[in-house]
């Protein structure tokens, strides 16, 4: 995504006589009128967080106006490396939940990308379906799983019982909550990774394929040494995309579990929310954040990786 | 699913039957929960409840009726258009001058900067947000929620609009120019117009994340500027009591997002990767 303003154009070449006065100056310098106030604007609002988190991430303070923040220095720090455990589980719980629905999402986006690149009827209909799930209020989507899990009347019990599985307790269960999760994550993204592979699909060159067919490859070999190769850097692509948002995942795990039973689904993002403004811990809820960002930003290095590196 | 395509025409006719069958059962798959959402909705507190599901049954309003009577839904629906709107105004005043000048003078640096505000984590603006907010007088206020969401839209709408400004011709713009146009003028009377297009999905997709969006208002809105998430959300306490509730309130939440999805279309995979993706 980072290319796309590299094939930005050239500086328009200026017209006429460079003018005198404040009229023909802003002119000369119009590109910065342009971009200022967003800049600006985002500057403050974002810095102004970045800096006073990672300030208040020395401190101890209750958020309370009476009380002034008390200096720790790295005391926050300490704490959360030297043996937090609700720290601990929900890097855990976020590795689990984050890696897992991410593998499942790829792999799946790519084989129905696969199975609808080509022209069928409904292919508009199909496709503006498969946006629903990504397009919907987060809130009611939760809401709606929540009760589609529920252990004594929901559907998914009832599926479970024709499927003649196990009964499940989904959501109420710590051993299956995450699973359960992983799977809302799935239903509500897979989509998403499948529409960003499908536009990439749609641009390769059909000649290649023509070419390997005159070949004698197997249409499973077209897969993995053409398609799959070149369409890489799109997958690659949507997988950070949905890294970045994954991470982040917080009303629906908000609202159908509130990181619970106990705190076995609470991510990374839920156990900061509920330091800061359950408890109040602001100072700690900090330090937090800052862990938070460099988590974001070594998965985000790992991903870029895959997409420049090895074949 | 592991099933390769030769060549765009698929081939034979059994594997077109098996094609249309395998979308089938995947568009069920992705539809299902909506359709549950609506179908529920229909059904008493008790009928929902039931065990195994009920299929069949006789539909009520109740459910609509119960929760468009709750004393504030007004108000609240109120404050969801006051803010998305807002932030749609004030997004669109901040970021189309962006884009335009990074897409014709490209502000390369710059963009990278706007594109990551979408990689921060909400809740880390929150927390120095709300202690700032509280400060200021802003909490449980529009203007104090229309600057939170702004961190949405205004990415948003810079991204997507960097693309559609890049593809209208500079001829034009240059001609313009010689016929004594100022630069200022050039985007307003030139540019402007011929993105329209591309304006009304931003617009649109702009709309539908300020709508959606729970966790800013859920800390820094009040009784006064609460927004239908929020509301949804609170329903969840009467999960016991009246789950047709539940199932109405969120079909009444999702309702407009879908219509504005029917809208958007293609243009909303675009929207979602921020113009890296033309679907």
């Amino acid at each position: 995504m980072a290319s796309r303003t590299a094939k930005t154009r050239e500086r328009p070449k200026e017209p006429g006589l460079p003018g005198i006065g404040l009229g023909p100056w802003v002119d000369r310098h119009i590109s910065w009128f342009f971009v200022l106030p967003a800049v600006l604007f985002l500057g403050a609002v974002l810095a102004f967080p970045v800096i006073y988190t990672g300030g208040l991430s020395l401190f101890r303070w209750s958020g309370a106006a009476a009380t002034p923040p008390a200096w720790v220095g790295l005391g926050n720090y300490a704490d959360v490396f030297a043996g937090d455990p609700g720290f601990r589980n929900a890097i855990w719980v976020t590795a689990y939940f984050t890696g897992v629905s991410l593998l499942i999402e790829v792999c799946l986006g790519v084989g129905l990308a696969q199975l609808l690149n080509r022209e069928f009827l409904g292919k508009g209909i199909a496709r503006t379906l498969l946006i629903l799930p990504v397009a919907g209020t987060p809130v009611a989507l939760a809401l709606i799983w929540r009760h589609m899990y529920n252990p004594s009347n929901g559907i998914f019990t009832w599926f479970a019982e024709i499927l003649r599985l196990p009964p499940q307790r989904w959501l109420a269960d710590a051993a299956t909550v995450i699973p359960s999760l992983i799977l809302f994550d799935v239903w509500q993204w897979t989509p998403l990774i499948m529409l960003i592979t499908l536009a990439g699909l749609v641009s390769l060159p059909a000649d290649i394929y023509e070419a390997a067919q005159i070949d004698g490859a197997s249409p499973w070999q077209s897969f993995w040494r053409i398609t799959l190769p070149l369409v890489r850097p799109t997958v690659v692509a949507a997988a950070m995309l949905r890294f970045m948002d994954s991470v982040k995942t917080f009303d629906q795990i908000y609202v159908s579990t509130q990181g619970g039973p106990g705190i076995a689904s609470q991510t990374l993002n839920l156990y900061v929310f509920d330091q800061a403004f359950q408890y109040l811990h602001f100072g700690y809820a900090s330090s937090l954040l800052v862990v938070l960002f460099f988590v974001i930003l070594a998965g985000n290095v790992v991903l870029a990786s895959m997409r420049r590196g090895q074949a | 699913m592991t099933r390769i395509s030769a060549g765009p025409d698929g081939g034979r006719r059994g594997g077109r039957v098996f094609f249309y069958c395998s979308l089938f059962f995947v568009l069920v798959v992705f539809v299902f929960p909506f359709f549950w959402m609506a179908f529920n909705s229909f059904k008493t507190h008790e009928k929902i409840l039931e065990y195994p599901p009920a299929f069949v049954f006789t539909p009520t309003l109740d459910n609509f009726k119960n929760v468009l009577l709750q004393s504030h839904v007004g108000q609240y629906t109120w404050n969801s258009v006051l803010i998305a709107f807002g932030s749609l105004g004030a997004g669109m005043v901040l970021g189309l001058p962006a884009a335009y000048g990074i897409a014709r003078y490209g502000h390369r640096m710059l963009a990278l900067g706007i594109l990551v505000c979408r990689m921060i984590p909400g809740i880390s603006f929150l927390v120095p947000w709300f202690i700032v907010f509280r400060a200021l007088g802003l909490l449980d206020t529009y203007t104090g929620l229309v600057i939170a969401h702004l961190v949405i839209t205004v990415p948003l709408i810079t991204w997507i609009m960097i693309g559609f400004f890049e593809e209208v011709p500079v001829e034009l713009e240059e001609a313009a120019r010689i016929d004594g146009c100022s630069r200022a003028g050039v985007f307003l009377r030139i540019a402007l117009p011929l993105v329209r297009p591309g304006l009304v999905s931003a617009a649109i997709l702009a709309l539908i994340f300020t709508w959606n969006s729970f966790l800013f208002p859920l800390i820094l809105a009040g009784v006064k500027t609460k927004t239908l998430p929020v509301l949804v959300y609170s329903f969840m306490t009467f999960d016991y009591l009246d789950l047709g509730g539940v199932y109405a309130a969120s079909t009444l939440v999702t309702l407009p997002v879908i219509v504005m999805v029917l809208l958007v279309q293609r243009q909303f995979i675009r929207g979602l990767t921020l113009g890296g993706v033309k679907g």
